[in-house]
C-alpha cells in the first residue's frame, strides 16, 4: 500500500486504512530521525539535532486527523507532521544539513522546518509562540470561505509561557478554529515537571479558558488520531477552540547533545514497553492481521527510502550566499 | 480623501478608511479600537462603518493578537494592528521581530503586517507611555520603519505601509496628533520611501523626522535672522533610509546635525552619522553632531521632561556652533 501525498484522508470508517498509513509514517519519521542523529554524531550535521523518539504518535495520529486546507504549527518533537503534510525525507534531510533543496534553502535549520504551501509554519524557537499565528492563519481561511482548523503544538514545558494563556483566552473569546495539543512528555530540556507544573493535568486548564479539553495516551496513535480529530471537529463546527493532552515520554535528551543524566533509569526502562511504534504493531496485528512478513516489508522499504535520502541530502550543494540578501524584504 | 486642512490623526483615520473600502483584505484590530474609536481615536467611526469583523477589539493580549496578526497575514489578509503606546511593544515583542521579520528571510513567505505604534512624549506621559522605540526595530533586518511628521505623511505613508508587502512599523507621534493640521489626499502610488526637504539653505544641513522636525524647522527660522540658512531633510521613512537624500544636502553644506527625539545613543542619529564619516568625510567641514532626549527614562513631571526632551533652544546652540566651525 503505497503512503499518501498531503492530501490527508478522513479515515472515519476504514480503520485499515488509517493503521496501515499510520503505521508507515510511524516508522518513517523514526527512520529519518534515526538517520539525521547518526549523521550528527559523526559530525557531518551541523548545529544540534533533535529527534521526537518515543512520541511519534502524537503528531503522526495529530498530523492524520488534520484536513487538506488545515494549518500545523509543529514543534521541537512533531516533525512526522510535515512527512505526512508531504515533505519528502530527502528535503527534512538536505533542511537538517543546511544543503539547498529544503523549504528554507539553509536559512534556518533543524526542527525550524515548514512548508507553508503543504499546510505547516516553520517554528520560532520561542515556546510557544506559534500558537496564534497557526490561529491566524485559519481565521483568514475561515474568512474566505476555506475550511480550516490550526492544530497547535506545544509541549508541558512550554504551556507555562505566557503567550500559551493569552492564546488560549483569546482564542476561546474568539471561538477560534485552533485546537492545541500538549504533549505531556514530563520534561523541559533538562527540569522534570513537578518544577515548574503547578497542576497534575494541563486539560484542567481549559475550562478555565471556557474552552473544552479531552486526553489521551499519546502513544497510542489510534487514540490520538480519535481525540484530535473530535477536538478539531468542534473547532470546525464552530464551537470554538480544543485543548488535547496527550501523554507521552521523551525517550531521547532534548537534543542529541543532552546524554539525559537527570533521568532516573529505571524511568527510561519502564517507558521502553510504551513504544508507540510497539502499541501500533500491536494493535494492527489485533485488528488488521498485520503479520511479520508485512512489518519486514514495511521496515525494508522505509530503510530504502531513508537510506536514499540520506545519500541525496548529503549529495547536494550547499546554498549559495548570494541568495541572502534578496531574502530578506518581499 | 480630503484636500481641506486635517490634522495628524485625521489623516490617519482617513487612511485607514480608504484602505478598509478599497481592499476586503485589510483589517484593524487592537485595544479599544472598534467600539471605543481608539485611545487617540484614530478609528472612530470606523467600526461603524464597517462592522466588528474590520475593525476588532482585543483583549490586552499583545502577544497573542500580534501573534494571530501574524497568521492572517500568512494567509493573505493585511492586519493593521494598533499597539496603543509604542511602550506596549514590548509586550507583542517576538511575534514581531522573531516571527514576522524573519518569515521572509526563512522561507521567502509574506507577512505584509502594519503594526500601529502611538509614539513620542512632552505631555507629561512618564516612562512608559513617552517612549521612541524606533532604534530596537531598526536594528532587526526584515522590518521596515516610518515616522510621519505631517498630517500629510501620516496618511500617505500608512497607506503605502498596508500596500508593502512586509512588515511595518508606523510610529504616529501622539504629540502631533492634534496639534499639527495640513491636506491629505489618498493616494495609492505613494511609496514607502524617500525623505522631503521641507526647508533649503546652503549653510547647515539638519537631518530629522517625527516630532523634532518641527523643532529642527523652529531652529532653523531662528538661525535665519542670524544669517545661518539651514536645509531641513525630514527622514519619512526610516526603514528603507533614504540616504541619497542626506548625501546631496551634505555634500552642499558640508555640515550636519542629526536631530530627533529618540536618545542620540544607539539610535537613528547614530547610525546616520556613521555613514557621513564614512562616505562623506572629504565633503565635511566640521564634526556630525547628534541632539536627541538625555540619556534616561523620560521623566513624569514637567520641568524634568523638559529638561530631558531636545529643544529648539539646544538645536540653535549646536547649529550656531556649526556654523562658527
Amino acid at each position: 500500500m503505497l503512503p499518501l501525498s498531503h492530501a490527508t484522508t478522513q479515515y472515519r470508517d476504514d480503520r485499515g486504512a488509517f493503521l496501515t498509513d499510520a503505521g508507515y509514517w510511524l516508522h518513517l519519521i523514526r527512520a529519518v530521525e534515526e538517520a539525521g542523529r547518526r549523521l550528527y554524531l559523526q559530525g557531518r550535521l551541523p548545529g544540534s539535532f533533535y529527534d521526537g523518539r518515543g512520541q511519534e504518535a502524537t503528531s503522526v495520529g495529530a498530523a492524520l486527523a488534520m484536513g487538506p486546507d488545515d494549518v500545523a504549527t509543529p514543534l521541537i518533537r512533531d516533525m512526522a507532521v510535515h512527512l505526512v503534510r508531504g515533505v519528502t525525507p530527502e528535503e527534512m534531510l538536505r533542511h537538517y544539513l543546511g544543503k539547498t533543496g529544503g523549504p528554507m534553502e539553509g536559512r534556518d535549520g533543524n526542527i525550524h522546518l515548514g512548508a507553508f504551501d503543504r499546510g505547516t509554519i516553520p517554528m520560532i524557537s520561542h515556546l510557544p509562540e506559534m500558537l496564534p499565528v497557526g490561529m491566524g492563519v485559519a481565521l483568514a481561511r475561515r474568512r474566505r470561505g476555506v475550511d480550516s482548523v490550526a492544530i497547535g503544538f506545544c509541549g508541558d514545558g512550554a504551556s507555562c509561557g505566557g503567550v500559551f494563556h493569552e492564546t488560549l483566552n483569546l482564542a476561546a473569546v474568539w471561538k477560534a478554529p485552533l485546537v492545541v495539543v500538549v504533549e505531556r512528555n514530563h520534561y523541559a530540556y533538562m527540569t522534570p515537571e513537578q518544577t515548574y507544573l503547578s497542576v497534575s493535568e494541563i486539560s484542567s486548564r481549559a475550562a478555565g479558558y471556557g474552552m473544552r479539553a479531552w486526553r489521551a495516551d499519546g502513544n497510542d496513535v489510534s487514540e490520538v488520531y480519535d481525540v484530535v480529530s473530535e477536538a478539531a471537529a468542534g473547532a470546525r463546527a464552530g464551537e470554538g477552540p480544543g485543548l488535547v493532552e496527550v501523554f507521552t515520554y521523551r525517550m531521547h535528551g532534548h537534543g542529541a547533545h543532552d546524554s539525559q543524566k537527570y533521568v532516573p533509569p529505571d524511568e527510561l526502562e519502564a517507558w521502553g514497553p510504551r513504544d508507540p511504534l510497539v502499541r501500533w504493531r500491536t494493535r494492527a496485528q489485533e485488528q488488521i492481521g498485520w503479520n511479520d512478513a508485512q512489518q519486514t516489508e514495511l521496515e525494508e522499504r522505509v530503510r530504502g527510502v531513508v537510506s536514499a535520502a540520506t545519500q541525496a541530502a548529503l549529495d547536494a550543494p550547499d546554498p549559495d550566499p548570494a541568495d541572502l540578501g534578496p531574502s530578506l524584504f518581499a | 480623501m480630503s484636500t481641506e486642512t486635517i490634522t495628524y490623526v485625521d489623516a490617519i483615520r482617513l487612511a485607514l478608511r480608504e484602505a478598509l473600502r478599497g481592499d476586503g483584505r485589510v483589517v484593524v484590530m487592537g485595544e479599544d479600537v472598534g467600539a471605543g474609536g481608539g485611545a487617540f481615536r484614530a478609528t472612530e467611526g470606523l467600526q461603524a462603518e464597517f462592522g466588528p469583523d474590520r475593525v476588532i477589539d482585543t483583549p490586552i493580549s499583545e502577544a497573542a493578537f500580534t501573534g494571530a496578526a501574524v497568521g492572517m497575514a500568512l494567509d493573505g489578509m493585511r492586519p493593521v494592528v494598533e499597539f496603543q503606546f509604542s511602550d506596549f511593544l514590548t509586550s507583542g515583542l517576538n511575534p514581531i521581530v522573531n516571527t514576522a521579520a524573519k518569515m521572509h528571510f526563512r522561507q521567502r513567505l509574506q507577512v505584509p503586517l502594519v503594526i500601529r505604534a502611538p509614539a513620542a512624549g512632552g505631555f507629561a506621559g512618564g516612562p512608559f507611555h513617552s517612549q521612541n522605540p524606533e532604534a530596537w526595530f531598526l536594528r532587526t533586518p526584515g522590518l521596515k520603519v516610518a515616522c510621519p511628521a505631517t498630517a500629510e505623511d501620516a496618511g500617505l505613508l500608512l497607506g503605502a505601509a498596508i500596500r508593502d508587502p512586509n512588515p511595518v512599523l508606523f510610529f504616529e507621534q501622539k504629540s502631533l496628533y492634534t496639534r499639527i493640521r495640513g491636506q491629505f489626499e489618498y493616494d495609492e502610488n505613494a511609496p514607502l520611501a524617500g525623505a522631503a526637504v521641507r526647508r533649503s539653505g546652503n549653510d547647515v544641513t539638519v537631518v530629522s523626522y517625527g516630532a523634532a522636525l518641527h523643532l529642527a524647522l523652529d531652529a532653523a527660522e531662528a538661525m535665519a535672522d542670524e544669517g545661518v540658512e539651514c536645509e531641513v531633510v525630514d527622514l519619512r521613512v526610516l526603514s528603507p533610509l533614504d540616504f541619497d537624500s542626506i548625501r546631496t544636502s551634505v555634500e552642499k553644506t558640508s555640515k550636519c546635525l542629526i536631530v530627533h527625539e529618540d536618545y542620540p545613543d544607539y539610535g537613528v542619529a547614530a547610525e546616520v552619522s556613521a555613514r557621513i564619516v564614512e562616505t562623506l568625510f572629504e565633503d565635511l567641514d566640521a564634526p556630525v553632531r547628534r541632539l536627541g532626549a538625555k540619556f534616561w527614562p523620560i521623566p513624569f513631571s514637567p520641568s524634568l521632561e523638559q529638561a530631558t526632551l531636545p529643544t529648539a533652544r539646544e538645536i540653535v546652540d549646536v547649529l550656531r556652533e556649526l556654523a562658527e566651525f
